[in-house]
C-alpha cells in the first residue's frame, strides 16, 4: 500500500477536511483506505457512512509479578527507565500507565518472576463503504501513550486491508505520535493556514518531515487569496505548494455538519482534484 | 496562587487566542505559561526579550560503539521498538525510534552500548510586553513529548509566580487527551475549555470533559464562532448544562480574531471596545468560580 500522511504542525488547520474528502473522492474509482491516526481526538468517523465491519480492542503489554518466584532483589526497579516500577518494602509495584512495554524488567529479572499481560489501550473500528475502507484508532481516555496504538494500527492495516492507496489522518504537532505516523508513510501532505501561528507551526512540521527523510507537499487551507505568508514561505524555501482551499463561510458550515464538501462546492472540488492528481502521479511513479 | 489552564481537545478552536486575551487582560497580575510545546505560538503575540534559555534533557538514548560491536545482533533481536539498524559489520541506533529503555545496554555481551542524555527541546523564560514574564519551551522537531518538558514549564512558572508575587498563572495547554495535556492539567485550579460548533469539536470536547472528570478538575467553557452552526451550538450548550459546566461567553464569527493574530496583538488589544469588555467579563466570572472552590 502506498500511504500518504495528512499532517500539520498546528491543530485545526484542516487535516481531517482534506483526508475525508480526498479519500472519498479517490474511492469513486479505486479501492482506498482512510485511516484516522489522530488517536487522542479521532474525528474522521463523523464524515463516514457505510457498514460497521469490525471492532477490535487494542492492548499493550504490561508486566505482572509472579509473587512466589519474586526474591525482591530490586533489579526490575533498577532497570526500568520510565520509573514505572517501585518497591514498597519487599513488594514490587507496577505503574502501568508509565510502562513503555520495553520488556527490560522481564528480560533482566534473575528469577523469571515477571510475565507480561495485556492492558487495554484503545479500540480499532473498521467501517466499509463500497471502495472505501475506514479504520479508526481511538485511545482510551486516561491512557497517555498514543505511540503504541499508532504502531499497532499500521500492523493491522498491513494484515487486513488490501487497498493500494492509504490516506492517513495524522495527529497534530511535531512530536512522537506524528513521527510514528509519518515514519510509516511514503509521502506527506502538510495542511496549513495563512496566519503567523500557521506559518510558525508549519516550519516545525517541515523540519520534522525532513528529519524523517520523507517527500512532502503543502496544502493551504482557509486561503484568503491574497499574497500571504505561506505562499511567500513556499516560494522562498522552494517547497511544492499543491493546492489552496479558499476561505469560505460555506465550507466551514459544511464541515461543521459533518458533510463532505467536494460534492457541493466547485472551488473546493477543483482543489481536491489537484490533490488527487498528485496522488495518481505518486502512484504511477511507485509502479 | 491560582492556575487557569486553557484547553480545547480539538486544535484550532482559538485556544491560544483566548489564552493571550486573558493574559493581556491581567497584564502584570499573572505569569504566562505556554505548555503547547509542540506548536508554541504565544511568543508570536507577547515576545519581548528572552532572559534565560536552557537546553532541556529528558530520558536517554542508546549509542553503539562501533569499535566494540561484534555485530552479534542480540540488541536487534530484543529491541521492542525496531530501533537497531544493521550496517555492514556493526549495528546502529535510530534515535527517532529509540525510546531509551536501556535493554540493549544491559544485555550487550560486549558492553558496546552506552546510554546518553537525550536533548528534547529548548526552555525559555522571557520578559513580555505586559510587564510580566512568560515561561515557554520549544520541543525539537520529532522530539519526545512525554509531558516532562510541559511539567518543567509549569514548575518554573510556579517558581516565577512565587518570586514575583503573582496571583495567577495563565496556561496555554495542548490539544488532545494524552501525556502533554495530562501534564499541563496537573495542579490546575480550573480548566477553561475553548470549543466551536462543529461536530468534530463537540466530539473532542466530550472526550476532554471526561478526562477532566477523571482528574476532578472544575471547568468552564467559551464557544467560539458560535454562529457557524446554531444547531450544534445548542447541542454544546445542552451538553454543558448536563455536565454543570458554566458557559462564560460565546463569540460569533469575527474577522478581528485573525486580524489580531496577523498584527501580533491580543484580540482585546486589537479591539478595545466590545471584545475587551467581553474578555474582562469572562475573567470576572472565572475568578468567581475559582474563588468559590
Amino acid at each position: 500500500m502506498y500511504k500518504i500522511a495528512v499532517a500539520s504542525g498546528k491543530g485545526g488547520t484542516g487535516k481531517t477536511t482534506v483526508s475525508t474528502n480526498l479519500s472519498h473522492y479517490l474511492a469513486q474509482t479505486q479501492a482506498v483506505l482512510l485511516a484516522d491516526m489522530d488517536v487522542e481526538e479521532p474525528d474522521s468517523h463523523i464524515f463516514m457512512q457505510g457498514q460497521l465491519w469490525q471492532e477490535k480492542k487494542v492492548y499493550k503489554e504490561v508486566p505482572t509479578l509472579i509473587e512466589d518466584k519474586c526474591i525482591a532483589c530490586g533489579k526490575c526497579k533498577e532497570v526500568c527507565a520510565f520509573n514505572a516500577i517501585t518497591m514498597l518494602g519487599k513488594r514490587v509495584l507496577f505503574f502501568n500507565e508509565l510502562c513503555h512495554s520495553c520488556y527490560s524488567c522481564i528480560e533482566l529479572c534473575p528469577v523469571q518472576a515477571i510475565e507480561m499481560k495485556p492492558q487495554k489501550l484503545g479500540l480499532f473500528t473498521q467501517i466499509n463503504d463500497k471502495n472505501l475502507t475506514f479504520l479508526e484508532a481511538r485511545l482510551d481516555i486516561g491512557q497517555e501513550q498514543a505511540v503504541p496504538l499508532i504502531k499497532q494500527s499500521f500492523d493491522f492495516i498491513a494484515e487486513n486491508i488490501p487497498a493500494e492507496i492509504g490516506i492517513i489522518d495524522s495527529p497534530p504537532g511535531s512530536s512522537c505520535p506524528v513521527v510514528e505516523t509519518v515514519k510509516n508513510c511514503d509521502f506527506v501532505f502538510l495542511v496549513t493556514e495563512p496566519s503567523p501561528f500557521g506559518l510558525n507551526d508549519l516550519r516545525i512540521a517541515v523540519e520534522t518531515v525532513k528529519l524523517l527523510k520523507k517527500d512532502f507537499a503543502i496544502i493551504i487551507n482557509k486561503d484568503d487569496g491574497e499574497e500571504n505568508i505561506i505562499r511567500d514561505y513556499c516560494t522562498k524555501e522552494n517547497l511544492e505548494l499543491l493546492a489552496a482551499i479558499p476561505e469560505k463561510q460555506s465550507i466551514a458550515e459544511l464541515y461543521s455538519k459533518g458533510s463532505l464538501i467536494y460534492q457541493s462546492d466547485a472551488d473546493f472540488l477543483a482543489e481536491i482534484e489537484k490533490i488527487a492528481e498528485k496522488v495518481t502521479t505518486l502512484m504511477r511513479r511507485k509502479r | 496562587m491560582k492556575e487557569v489552564v486553557v484547553i480545547s481537545g480539538k486544535g484550532g478552536t482559538g485556544k491560544t487566542t483566548i489564552t493571550a486575551a486573558l493574559a493581556y487582560h491581567l497584564q502584570d497580575r499573572c505569569i504566562v505559561a505556554d505548555c503547547d510545546v509542540d506548536a508554541a505560538d504565544m511568543h508570536l503575540i507577547f515576545s519581548n526579550k528572552t532572559l534565560e534559555k536552557r537546553k532541556f534533557f529528558s530520558g536517554k538514548e542508546a549509542v553503539v560503539n562501533r569499535d566494540l560491536c561484534k555485530n552479534c545482533g542480540l540488541c536487534q533481536e530484543k529491541c521492542r521498538f525496531d530501533a537497531i539498524i544493521s550496517l555492514s559489520n556493526y549495528k546502529k541506533v535510530d534515535p527517532l525510534s529509540c525510546e531509551g529503555c536501556g535493554l540493549c545496554y544491559h544485555i550487550c555481551p560486549y558492553n558496546a552500548i552506552t546510554m546518553v542524555d537525550r536533548l528534547v527541546g529548548d526552555f525559555y523564560i522571557s520578559d513580555i510586553r505586559t510587564n510580566t514574564k512568560m515561561v515557554h519551551a520549544k520541543l525539537l522537531p520529532g522530539g519526545e513529548n512525554s509531558g516532562k518538558l510541559v511539567a518543567e514549564v509549569k514548575k518554573e512558572s510556579r517558581l516565577q509566580a512565587e518570586k514575583m508575587q503573582k496571583n495567577f498563572i495563565i496556561v496555554d495547554g495542548s490539544p488532545g487527551i494524552g501525556c502533554p495535556v495530562i501534564s499541563s492539567l496537573s495542579g490546575a485550579d480550573i480548566a477553561l475549555l475553548v470549543t466551536e460548533p462543529t461536530m468534530s469539536a463537540l466530539h473532542d470536547l466530550k472526550r476532554v470533559v471526561e478526562l477532566l472528570k477523571k482528574f476532578q478538575i472544575p471547568s468552564a467553557c467559551i464557544i467560539n464562532k458560535s454562529d457557524l452552526n446554531n444547531n450544534i451550538s445548542a447541542e454544546i450548550k445542552e451538553f454543558l448544562l448536563e455536565n454543570e459546566i458554566s458557559l462564560l461567553t460565546e463569540f460569533t464569527y469575527n474577522k478581528n480574531f485573525i486580524h489580531a493574530v496577523k498584527s501580533g496583538q491580543a484580540i482585546n488589544e486589537y479591539d478595545p471596545f466590545y471584545t475587551k469588555e467581553t474578555i474582562a467579563e469572562v475573567w470576572n466570572q472565572l475568578e468567581r468560580i475559582i474563588n468559590k472552590k
